[in-house]
């Protein structure tokens, strides 16, 4: 496992292997004085065959990051500064056309409810050749056949037929088998997922999980994958970053901030999920702050057990810290030391 | 499908023999003697009489009813004192004159009122949209008989563009149907615009986004197609409408369909006529709805005839 | 690690304010713009006729078509122009914006509180009630209100009272439709069935529980109907149905006019563009009206 983090947290070091780069992103709602800022300064490299993960509460500002890089926040919603990179380009370049042709093409998106993001006026089999439609110009009948192989080749059984189902016709996990395959129809270097199976039955989310897995690792995909789920991140991510209150505040390789957080907000995070065969899960006191709203000093100084006076002025910047992590928080030390004493007791 | 139709096919009767009756209750039972007023005042009590025998006044209230209901199922709802002959075959000469009027007000209602609501959407809030919210409220605001003559002191008397009145020829259509349209394209182009701008924001048109497509493909591909199933609703309601409403354009503009064949024989109490031409107003009301719930499970997919 | 549900997705935020939220709460210009040239239409109704009385029989045949701002026979000044006979257009105008408001009014204060009252029935109490009220609704909606209007006035004859029975009887199934929709909303919430464990008697609950959450749709179920109904009004009175000779109103002057429209193209005109301009701003207000009752029912 490289360094990346440490790297990306570094400024202007080499980027030609990054698939697709956010560089100290804000993201504000509205504009001028009255712009609410949702993200506040989010870097993010994402790499050819890995997994980042990126983690928060809803409401982090964590889906606005990955729709950046797609050129689609919602409206109201607009980049305020920073830069997002496409394969090295970056996107402020980008006029109308130039996005239509990336879209799909080189960078896609799988979301996170597979009934609404299916227009349920077209059959599955329409949509899932648009792609080539769009971007290949084919006709209808080219398009189906490679959209017939590619439902195939997503696991959609009987696809010939299935092609002129309709998407109320298919169960939660086949959906978003073709949403997968849609997104993949074109061979993208990136991949957006948000949430992809935070919809679907837990048996279901098993096999999604594996399907994306494998693709991505076949496909050497650079994937984002956004999740309030420690579980699934676990499973498919290297790298995870911790959003809190549109902010990175942790920020590493996955079994390194899994097994010794280093913000007080990962920690508690972790110590909320249930888990069999240990204490009961805590969560967290407090509700995450309204953007717009947010307490002086460190976000999350309110609800943080560590918070010192410091904490309440003082918004950490996110330092580098041993093996190969970065986070953003003054008493590191006292949220490592804790866990110490607590696997001695 | 078969059940759902035939369901929809008997509340439909029964609505119309509601409406016929209702008809029926307000024509006899207000006041105003038929007899007087065919004879003149200076008619002796036993021509009235004889005159009542003939068109059955001189029976109780519910054999009337009983013997008009029975009527209306065979067709006949008696024969106009005024025009003589069968009141339902003057009716339905009169009946093609307000379709043709209708239907090219619906046309012109869709082919304007679509594109400018779908136009709207693509900036909300911008000057478009201002126009159709607020031309969608003075067009309801104007009376369509005051319209009506304003376009034709323009485009009849001043500018000789375009007929007045029915001369038989295609062109006398134009007036009176843009009239009938007029108020309504707004109507139409807000419910496409606030139709649209929900549908826009959904996943589903992100996704298309994501895919690459553009707000064009988005807009008139994957919106279009998620709205049609409201806007056909609408236009059937809308077409009725306009049959209804023509009744006060065909005055306007002296045009020989159901609406002017009405208000004549309301002025004059031929009853029989009156009746006739509201029972097929009201019944061509019916249909098109009936129209529109079948069109409605063609058109979406997701109500098969189990659930609709 | 299995974690099945996260306690993440348990703590919801507030969607971060949009831009658009904030000037809901502000009126809108053109809301106040209505809400003046209402005030100044019901201003004309209840002073105007005092002020500049208007006799519907009188005729003055030197002064007859004049244009607006023209010099009348007695020196005066006709500020919006004579009609066909003579008699001063503002005078009329200002009557007739008596008998539009009453009309209006009378209308849907009689055909709202029939609605109400068959509509709290019908959602309250369901049951054969309601489907007969409902029946019966549906049977009148079958018929376009304008043919149901035209004819019963024709039945009716011309005057002011029949011209607000005839509209109220058209218009009554909307107010129904929309208390009962509020009734049946209401009905099932906890704190009417807690009123029925207490012993609440139906009319004390009708009246204190469920008729109040009726006031705010019925409202902008109203407002829109003010205006409709002054349209229809006009329409009867140029079909000759409507206002009596001896009575004059804005659409009895619109249809009235419209043989000089090409002479004296005032007579029509000006009481159809204040007709316009009146329905419009009362479309515009129920519009600020049904956004703050219910910002998402756009359609």
């Amino acid at each position: 496992m490289t360094n990346a983090v440490t790297e990306s947290a570094e400024t202007g070091s080499g980027a030609d292997d990054a698939a697709a780069e956010l560089r100290e992103v804000h993201i504000g709602f509205g504009t001028g004085r009255n712009a609410t800022p949702v993200v506040r300064g989010v870097t993010l490299r994402l790499r050819r065959g890995r997994v980042l993960a990126l983690v928060g509460e809803s409401g982090s500002g964590k889906s606005l990051t990955s729709l950046a890089l797609m050129g689609l926040l919602p409206a109201g919603a607009a980049l305020t500064s920073g830069t997002v990179k496409l394969g090295g380009e970056d996107v402020a370049e980008f006029t109308d056309r130039r996005w239509r042709s990336v879209r799909g093409r080189e960078i896609a998106m799988v979301f996170q409810d597979p009934m609404s993001a299916l227009n349920p006026g077209f059959t599955v089999g329409r949509q899932v050749a648009e792609p080539f439609r769009l971007h290949l110009g084919d006709g209808r009948r080219d398009a189906r056949a490679k959209a017939v192989a590619l439902m195939r080749e997503v696991g959609i059984a009987d696809a010939e037929t299935r092609y002129d189902a309709y998407p109320h016709e298919f169960s939660g996990g086949m959906r978003q088998r073709a949403v997968i395959a849609m997104a993949l129809a074109l061979g993208p270097r990136v991949l957006l997922a948000d949430e992809p199976t935070t919809a679907l039955d837990v048996t279901v989310q098993a096999q999604i999980l594996r399907l994306l897995a494998r693709r991505q690792h076949e496909d050497r995909l650079a994937t984002l994958l956004v999740s309030h789920d420690l579980g699934v991140v676990a499973r498919v991510a290297q790298e995870v970053a911790v959003m809190y209150a549109g902010r990175v505040v942790e920020q590493g390789p996955l079994d390194a901030v899994y097994t010794r957080p280093s913000h007080p907000y990962t920690l508690g995070l972790l110590n909320a999920v249930p888990e069999p065969g240990t204490a009961r899960p805590v969560p967290i006191d407090g509700q995450p702050p309204a953007p717009g709203a947010l307490p002086g000093g460190c976000a999350f100084h309110p609800r943080c057990p560590f918070a010192t006076d410091r904490c309440r002025t003082d918004d950490p910047a996110l330092t580098p810290v041993a093996d190969g992590r970065a986070v953003a928080c003054h008493n590191t030390a006292e949220v490592t030391a804790s866990q110490r004493l607590q696997e001695t007791s | 499908m078969g059940r759902f139709l035939l369901r929809r096919l008997l509340q439909a009767v029964v609505v119309a023999l509601g409406a016929i009756s209702l008809v029926f209750v307000v024509v006899r039972v207000v006041p105003g003697d038929p007899a007087t007023l065919i004879l003149g005042p200076d008619a002796s009590a036993g021509q009235l009489a004889s005159v009542r025998a003939d068109f059955g006044l001189d029976q109780p209230l519910w054999r009337q009813y009983l013997t008009h209901m029975a009527g209306v199922l065979h067709g006949d709802l008696g024969d106009s004192w005024r025009l003589g002959g069968s009141a339902v075959s003057s009716t339905l000469d009169r009946f093609p004159a307000t379709l043709a009027l209708a239907a090219l007000a619906l046309l012109i209602t869709v082919a304007i009122g679509f594109p400018l609501g779908m136009l709207g959407a693509r900036k909300p809030g911008g000057a478009r949209d201002l126009l159709i919210s607020t031309g969608s409220l003075v067009g309801q605001a104007v009376p369509s008989f005051w319209l009506g003559i304003v376009l034709i002191l323009l485009f009849a008397r001043q500018l000789n563009w375009l007929p007045s009145t029915s001369d038989g020829g295609a062109a006398a259509l134009i007036l009176p149907s843009v009239t009938l349209a007029l108020p309504f394209i707004g109507w139409l182009a807000r419910l496409v615009r606030n139709g649209a701008l929900e549908e826009s924001a959904k996943d589903y048109a992100r996704t298309a986004r994501a895919k690459g497509a553009g707000e064009r493909t988005v807009m008139y591909a994957h919106v279009a197609r998620n709205i049609a199933v409201p806007v056909v609703t609408v236009l059937g309601l809308l077409m009725g409408n306009f049959i209804a409403n023509a009744v006060i354009i065909e005055v306007v503009f002296s045009w020989p369909g159901l609406g002017s064949l009405m208000v004549d024989a309301i002025t004059n109490r031929d009853y029989a006529v009156v009746e006739a031409a509201i029972v097929t107003i009201t019944l061509s009301y019916i249909v098109l709805n009936l129209l529109v719930d079948v069109l409605y499970v063609v058109l979406d997919p997701r109500l098969t005839p189990e659930n609709a | 690690m299995t974690a099945t549900t996260s306690p993440l997705s348990t703590a919801p935020v507030l969607e971060p304010a949009r831009p658009r939220a904030h000037w809901r709460h502000r009126v809108p210009a053109r809301v106040w713009a209505a809400s003046a040239v209402l005030a100044l239409f019901v201003l004309a109704a209840l002073v105007g006729p005092l002020l500049l009385p208007y006799d519907p029989v009188a005729t003055a045949l030197p002064d007859r078509l004049l244009a607006p701002g023209a010099h009348t026979a007695d020196g005066g000044i006709a500020w919006l122009g004579t009609d066909q006979v003579g008699r001063d257009l503002l005078a009329n105008m200002l009557a007739g914006s008596r008998i539009s408001l009453i009309v209006a009014l009378a209308t849907v204060v009689i055909g709202g509180a029939a609605g109400l009252l068959v509509g709290l029935v019908s959602g309250y109490f369901g049951g054969w009630i309601d489907t007969v009220l409902s029946r019966i609704g549906d049977v009148q909606l079958a018929f376009p209100s304008i043919l149901l209007a035209i004819l019963i006035a024709g039945v009716l004859g011309p005057s002011v009272a029949n011209i607000v029975i005839t509209l109220a009887v058209t218009r009554w199934v909307v107010f129904a439709r929309v208390a009962r929709a509020s009734a049946l909303a209401t009905r099932d919430l906890d704190f009417v069935a807690s009123a029925q464990v207490l012993g609440a008697g139906h009319a004390r609950i009708l009246i204190r529980h469920v008729l109040p959450s009726c006031w705010q749709p019925l409202l902008v179920a109203a407002t829109v109907q003010i205006g409709l109904t002054m349209v229809a009004e006009a329409s009867l009175s140029f079909l000759g149905l409507g206002i009596p000779a001896d009575a004059t109103s804005w659409g009895a002057t619109v249809s009235a006019g419209r043989d000089y429209l090409g002479s004296a193209w005032w007579i029509s005109t000006v009481p159809a563009l204040a007709l316009a301009a009146v329905v419009t701003s009362v479309g515009l207000i129920g519009d600020a009206f049904r956004d703050v009752a219910d910002p998402r029912a756009q359609l």
